[in-house]
C-alpha cells in the first residue's frame, strides 16, 4: 500500500503538519519566529555533518539543530539583543551549511532538495522516522500542554504553581529540533519556519481558545500539504514552496474572513 | 510551622545586592504587607519567595505541599493567543464550571466567563487574576502591587475583597504595596523594607516608627486616618444607626 510515492508523500506531509501545528502555536505565542528560523537554517549544517561523518541524516540534523537552539537560548539568557543575535546566528548557520555541503562530493546536485524539500522522494524508511519523530513531538506537547501554556502566559504564574519554566522551555527546544529534522525533506531548510508559523497564524484568525488554535493549525497545515502536493504534481513545482504558498493563501483567506466578520459585528 | 520563611536572605540582581539580611516568616491566616519605596526590593522579595529568583545567600523554606495563589502586578497576554476567561481560570489545573462560576461570583464578575481576557477592563482583569488564584484553594495569597492600575475607590474595593476572602477561606495574605494608607490598616503586620527590613510590627507601631518616618515622611499619617474612617463607615452597613461612628 505504501508503494505509491504520492501516498507516502501525503502521509509524510500530514504527519509533519500534525506536529508542526501545535508547536507552531507556541512559536507564535512566545514570539520565537526568528528562533525557529535560526534552528531550521542550522539543519543544512546537520546534513553536511551527517554526510561527512557517515551518520544517519536525521540524527545529524537533530544534533546540530539542538546545539543551535541551546546556543540561542543561552545567549538570550545573557541579555544579548535577541533580534541581532538571532539574525547573526540564522544566516551564519545557513552560510556555513552551504559552504560545508559544497565540500562533499555529489551533494551539490541535491542542494535544492535540502533547501526547498523533495517530498516526492520520501522513502519507506523516511516515512517511519518521520512518523516516529512527529509522534514523539505530539505526545510530548500533549503531556506537557497545561504546564507549557502556563509557562508561556507568565513564568511567575508558573513558578507559583510549582512549574519550572526552564524545563518547559527545554521541552519546546527539543520539540523544535525534532520537527526541524523531520520537516527537512518535506519543505526544506529555508521554509521549515514557515510551516510552523503560517498555519498557526491562519488558525489564530478563527480560534477562540488555545486548544482550538492548535487544532486549527493542524488543519491548515494538513490542507496546505494536500494542496501543495497537488500543485507540485500538476505544475512540476518544488514541493516545499508549493506547500508554503497554499498555507499563505489560507492565511490570507482567514485574515480577510476575520476582518469581514468583525466589520459586520460592529455595524 | 510557618507557611513560608526566609532566613538571612540575600539576593543579587545584575551584580547589585538588592536584598540582604532578610528574615521573614508568614504564619497561617496572617495578613502581612510589605511596604517600601521604589527600588527597595519589594517585588524581588516576593519573587524570591515564589522561587523565580535564586537567593545568593540564606534560604527559603516552604511548608511541604504549600499551595500558593499568586496575583501578579500585571499580566501581558500576547494578542496572538486567544484566551477566554474560562480557559484562563482552568490553568494549570482543570476546574469545574461550577467552581469557576463561584470564584467569579466571589470577586464580583459573574458574567465574563466566555469573554476573551483582552476585552476586560483593568479592574476586571485584576479580579479575574484573583479568582484564578482562589481556585487553587491557596494556603497563602501573594499579591504583587495587585492594585497598581486601579483608581482609589477600585483599590479600596479590591482590598475589602481580599479581607472578605481571608475571612471566608482563612488563607494567609502576603502583599506588596505602595498604597500605604489603604493597605496598612487591613494588615496584621507591616514590614517596612529598604534592601533590608527597617522595621516591622502592627500597623500603628510601624506608622510611628522613626525608620518608617524616615522613608515615607509624616505626610501619609493623614491619609491613613482618612482610610480608617472610610473603613468603619463601610462596616456600619451591618448594623445601622452607628453610621459615621469613626
Amino acid at each position: 500500500m505504501l508503494d505509491d510515492f504520492l501516498l507516502r508523500a501525503l502521509l509524510a506531509g500530514l504527519m509533519v503538519a500534525l506536529a508542526a501545528g501545535p508547536l507552531g502555536c507556541f512559536v507564535v505565542w512566545r514570539r520565537m519566529a526568528y528562533f525557529g528560523d535560526a534552528t531550521a537554517h542550522a539543519a543544512l549544517l546537520g546534513v553536511a555533518l551527517a554526510l561527512g561523518f557517515a551518520l544517519n541524516l536525521y540524527l545529524g540534523i537533530v544534533i546540530v539543530a539542538l546545539a543551535m537552539a541551546m546556543t540561542v537560548a543561552a545567549l538570550a539568557g545573557r541579555g544579548w539583543a535577541m533580534d541581532t543575535t538571532l539574525g547573526v546566528l540564522a544566516h551564519s548557520a545557513l552560510a556555513c551549511g552551504l559552504v560545508a555541503v559544497s565540500y562533499l562530493p555529489g551533494v551539490r546536485v541535491d542542494l535544492t532538495s535540502y533547501l526547498f524539500g523533495d517530498i516526492l522522494a520520501v522513502s519507506r524508511a523516511d516515512l517511519g522516522i518521520i512518523a516516529l519523530g512527529a509522534g514523539a513531538v505530539l505526545a510530548l506537547l500533549i503531556w506537557r500542554w497545561r504546564a507549557l501554556l502556563t509557562a508561556t502566559l507568565s513564568e511567575d504564574l508558573a513558578h507559583a504553581a510549582g512549574i519550572d519554566p526552564a524545563r518547559e522551555r527545554l521541552v519546546l527546544t527539543v520539540a523544535l529540533a525534532i520537527v526541524v529534522a523531520v520537516s527537512l525533506k518535506i519543505v526544506g531548510a529555508l521554509l521549515i519556519a514557515a510551516m510552523l508559523i503560517i498555519p498557526a497564524a491562519a488558525a489564530r484568525n478563527l480560534a477562540r481558545g488555545p486548544e482550538a488554535m492548535a487544532l486549527g493549525a493542524i488543519g491548515c497545515g494538513a490542507l496546505a500539504v494536500w494542496g501543495g502536493l497537488q500543485l507540485s504534481l500538476a505544475q512540476d513545482t518544488p514541493s516545499g514552496p508549493s506547500i508554503v504558498m497554499v498555507a499563505a493563501g489560507l492565511f490570507l483567506v482567514t485574515t480577510l474572513g476575520r476582518a469581514v466578520l468583525q466589520k459586520r459585528s460592529t455595524r | 510551622m510557618s507557611l513560608i520563611a526566609a532566613e538571612h536572605l540575600a539576593v543579587r540582581l545584575g551584580g547589585r545586592e538588592v536584598l540582604h539580611h532578610v528574615d521573614l516568616s508568614i504564619d497561617a491566616g496572617e495578613i502581612v504587607t510589605i511596604v517600601g519605596p521604589n527600588g527597595s526590593g519589594k517585588s524581588t522579595l516576593l519573587r524570591a519567595l515564589l522561587g523565580v529568583v535564586q537567593p545568593s545567600k540564606g534560604r527559603i523554606t516552604r511548608k511541604p505541599g504549600l499551595r500558593i495563589g499568586y496575583v501578579p502586578q500585571k499580566l501581558h497576554i500576547d494578542p496572538t493567543m486567544p484566551m477566554p476567561v474560562a480557559r484562563f481560570l482552568s490553568l494549570p489545573e482543570r476546574q469545574s464550571a461550577q467552581d469557576m462560576a463561584q470564584a467569579l461570583e466571589r470577586v464580583g464578575l459573574p458574567d465574563v466567563l466566555h469573554q476573551d481576557m483582552t476585552t476586560l477592563s483593568g479592574g476586571q482583569f485584576q479580579r479575574v487574576l484573583l479568582a484564578r488564584a482562589l481556585l487553587s484553594r491557596p494556603d497563602i495569597l501573594i499579591l504583587d502591587e495587585a492594585t497598581a492600575g486601579l483608581d482609589q475607590p477600585g483599590t479600596a474595593a479590591f482590598y475589602r475583597l481580599i479581607e472578605d476572602v481571608r475571612r471566608d477561606l482563612g488563607c494567609a495574605v502576603l502583599s506588596v504595596s505602595h498604597d500605604l494608607h489603604v493597605v496598612m490598616s487591613a494588615s496584621d503586620r507591616v514590614i517596612c523594607l529598604n534592601g533590608h527590613i527597617c522595621c516591622s510590627g502592627a500597623p500603628h507601631v510601624v506608622r510611628n516608627a522613626p525608620e518608617y518616618r524616615a522613608l515615607f515622611g509624616h505626610g501619609t499619617g493623614g491619609a491613613f486616618a482618612l482610610y480608617q474612617h472610610e473603613h468603619d463607615h463601610d462596616h456600619d452597613h451591618d448594623h445601622e444607626g452607628h453610621a459615621h461612628a469613626g
